[in-house]
């Protein structure tokens, strides 16, 4: 049972790692070379899917991982406040989880939502806020940022 | 392909730029760490069960000695009125 279950991590964690880390240091902006956080975060995920292992009954374990990521960085967002040099570190990290979960992993709106904890219509606006924050920023690099209201 | 969508794709590309390396360690680590978080769950499912077993014995001993179903003899005499 126990080495079944080793064995079947294994698997997941060799096809799903690459993806899930570079979302989780999407989330935490840091640069992709120096990203401790994004990887204690990850490993802290993969540590509670490895634990429901047995009781996944047919879930997807990378959904399930990634609700998980995405729980455990809404939780503790206090901590990524500061700019790191990430691609994402003008975004509040409130934005930075929903473009990473709109955007980046195609996660529909209202799961979203339901993840978050806000109604839909907020998460789209948000999301479109963040879209037009990154657009402007990288058309203006360096200069203050036009934060435009959505 | 709309106005929106197109903002969509544009910020979507500028994520996608550069990808971290996977260090070698994390998918040991993190088993190891659920490997852990799984025994203590176990210990604590297991401590739970065995102080239910432990209530369910401590009842049943009571209620064997004290009988507390047992109607107790009264003590007082009814009254007699005729």
């Amino acid at each position: 049972m126990d080495r079944r279950r080793v064995h079947e991590f294994e698997a997941f964690v060799a096809g799903a790692s690459s993806r899930l880390l570079h979302a989780a240091t999407l989330l935490t902006a840091e640069p992709p070379a120096a990203n401790p956080l994004a990887q204690r975060l990850l490993t802290g995920a993969l540590a509670r899917t490895y634990a429901h292992w047995d009781r996944l009954r047919g879930e997807d374990p990378y959904n399930r991982t990634r609700q998980e990521l995405a729980l455990r960085f809404a939780r503790s967002a206090w901590r990524y406040h500061r700019v790191r040099g990430g691609v994402l570190d003008r975004l509040s990290p409130q934005e930075r989880l929903i473009l990473v979960l709109r955007l980046y992993e195609g996660v529909e709106e209202e799961q979203t939502a339901a993840i978050i904890g806000l109604p839909a219509d907020r998460v789209r606006a948000i999301c479109s806020r963040a879209v037009s924050t990154m657009r402007s920023a990288r058309r203006a690099p360096g200069r203050p940022l036009l934060r435009t209201a959505s | 392909m709309n106005g929106p969508e197109r903002k969509e794709d544009e910020v979507r590309r500028m994520m996608d730029a550069a990808h971290p390396v996977v260090p070698a360690g994390l998918g040991p680590r993190a088993a190891e760490q659920g490997a852990r978080l799984l025994r203590r769950h176990r210990a604590v499912r297991r401590a739970w069960i065995g102080l239910l077993v432990v209530l369910v014995i401590a009842c049943a001993v009571w209620a064997t000695v004290t009988e507390p179903w047992a109607v107790p003899p009264s003590d007082t005499t009814p009254p007699l009125d005729w």
